[in-house]
């Protein structure tokens, strides 16, 4: 069985993002730029569902400018088979359902068992290529998965919900997203780098495809959030506790 | 205009507070029905037929849809969607499941966790964490959205909307089933739509300190939340964790304990009304929100605010 997985070149979760005055947009010149974090928990899964016999090949698949190469080349180290990279206009807004389509058409072509997906990329925070990707491809889905059993073509799956966890099953091929708890990425070794160096990478122009990825939603502005001022030092419990009660009247 | 609002279901019940958030949200758009989609779901419906200013109250009751299972829901929803200009749920994980399905189906886009509406077509939404929040405009015919019940005060009750039962075709789906629900029990309020909310960090320093967290919360009547660094280390469930990858919570009063306060933290509960916090580090960027901090060992000031309160 084949496993795609989805991964996206976004600012690095670390670095503090800076808004453009003018309201353009987020600051991306020279910004530290990874893996998007959910989608490394992803990969590590398929990797790890290669390592036991679950699956016969990874496959790394990024959407976007030629900088994603840089991406796949990390997703190639860690243990991804090869990648695929579909090739955008630098700058291009490439929205979810766009993403969905693209990846549809891959998992099609490669007749992959299972997409494992992160739950969201830390950039748009959209939470929605997984489901949409289901829908399109007409594949069960298990959004937000913290455990992963694969057992005679169908994944038993332990998701994160409100109040708790939920149990599902859901029969292969499907879409599974992938929540924070579900396993610690690995890093890639240097020898691993060197010879990620020489997996195949094919990139496709995503004009290929023949589909509509226009975006659909215009961004019209993007501003910084309204600040939140400081309040006040205080220097005992008791006097926090007569703040709570007689200037918040909270208790 | 008229609003598919999607009812948020917990088994049987009906989520009040959530799904009445998200109707205030979808009021300004237009007329409302609320779809109750579930199995033994008719007390649900008596319950938002009662919120103020809903048009119909739809009830779709049927075995397939008893676990709202993303596939069947859908498919109903989406067979819905035509007769409408908006559908909305609020951004609770079960719809977060669901309606971004939905917008594949129909092949719009979503618009995951609204925080403001501008006009019909023009929402307000957070990116990175809520670092930056953008303005978008959608050109699809039905827009679908996700309301962050946060931003929102929740709508009324004292309505009386008419109830009415819709026909669903099961879909004979074996691609999908439920085994089973591991939720966390606790006697305490729910973490998203609590008033006061007591998080604790990673300066708890330790599962069997967590229960000083609980001590407090109890005593305030407190949701339990964390932070991720707390979650991270085991300290407490991810169900807890409040912060850009957990939840998003805006209570009357939140108590932020041994919490430095990270960008990703900060991004789940900066829209609380009060926030205090209580941290031995000076400098933590948690006071920089916080109405009121209290620099200090937390292992004596909890016991000692638990006492006096």
């Amino acid at each position: 069985m084949k496993i795609l997985v989805p991964v996206k070149r976004v600012v690095d979760y670390n670095v503090k993002i800076r808004v453009r005055p003018d309201g353009s947009g987020v600051e991306l010149a020279n910004v530290k730029m990874s893996m998007n974090p959910f989608d490394e928990i992803a990969l590590e899964e398929a990797i790890r569902l290669k390592e036991k016999g679950a699956a016969s090949e990874v496959i790394a698949l990024s959407i976007g400018a030629a900088a994603s190469q840089e991406t796949l080349r990390t997703a190639l180290a860690m243990g991804a088979d090869r990648a695929i990279l579909i090739e955008t206009a630098p700058g291009a807004d490439i929205e979810p359902l766009a993403v969905a389509k693209l990846i549809a058409a891959v998992a099609r072509e490669e007749e992959a068992g299972l997409v494992l997906c992160g739950k969201q990329a830390i950039d748009n925070d959209m939470n929605a290529t997984g489901q949409m990707l289901a829908a399109i491809l007409d594949w069960p889905q298990a959004t937000f998965a913290s455990e992963i059993r694969l057992e005679g073509g169908a994944a038993q799956v332990t998701r994160e919900v409100d109040g708790g966890l939920q149990v599902i099953g859901v029969a292969l091929p499907a879409v599974i997203s992938v929540d924070l708890r579900l396993n610690e990425p690995r890093y890639a070794s240097l020898p691993n780098i060197m010879k990620a160096k020489k997996k195949p990478l094919a990139i496709r122009p995503a004009g290929e495809f023949g589909l509509d990825i226009a975006p659909r939603l215009t961004v019209v502005t993007t501003v910084e959030p309204p600040a939140r001022k400081g309040g006040v030092k205080v220097g005992s419990v008791a006097e926090l506790v007569a703040k709570l009660k007689d200037e918040a009247g909270v208790l | 205009m008229t609003v598919l609002l999607i009812a948020e279901i917990n088994g049987t019940r009906l989520e009040a507070d959530a799904t009445a958030k998200a109707l205030a949200a979808a009021a300004r758009l237009g007329a409302v029905d609320i779809l109750v989609a579930g199995e033994g779901v008719s007390t649900a419906a008596n319950e938002a037929a009662g919120l103020a200013g809903v048009a119909r109250v739809l009830v779709a009751d049927h075995a397939v849809l008893g676990r709202q299972l993303a596939e069947p829901m859908a498919e109903l929803i989406a067979g819905l969607a035509g007769r409408y200009t908006h559908v909305i749920g609020p951004a609770t994980a079960g719809l977060k499941n669901i309606l971004p399905r939905v917008a594949g189906r129909l092949d719009v886009m979503i618009l995951s966790d609204v925080i403001g509406i501008l006009d019909a077509e023009t929402f307000e939404r957070p990116i990175y964490a809520g670092n930056a929040i953008q303005t978008v405009r959608s050109a699809d015919p039905i827009k679908v959205a996700t309301i962050r019940t946060a931003a929102f005060a929740p709508a009324p009750r004292g309505g009386s909307a008419p109830i009415e039962a819709i026909e669903v075709a099961p879909a004979a789906s074996a691609a999908s089933h439920w085994v089973e629900d591991r939720l966390s029990v606790a006697d305490r309020p729910e973490l998203s739509s609590a008033g006061v909310v007591v998080s604790g960090g990673r300066g708890v320093g330790s599962k069997e300190n967590f229960a000083l967290i609980e001590q407090l919360a109890d005593k305030l009547g407190a949701a339990v939340g964390a932070s991720r660094a707390a979650v991270d280390a085991g300290y407490a469930p991810n169900d807890r964790q409040v912060g850009q990858t957990g939840k998003v919570v805006a209570p009357a009063l939140y108590v932020a304990v041994g919490i430095s306060g990270a960008i990703q933290h900060l991004a789940g509960m900066k829209d609380s009304k009060l926030i205090v916090a209580i941290n031995k580090d000076e400098d933590a960027p948690i006071f920089a929100v916080a109405d009121y901090g209290l620099v200090g060992d937390l292992f004596q000031a909890v016991p000692e605010l638990v006492e006096r309160l």
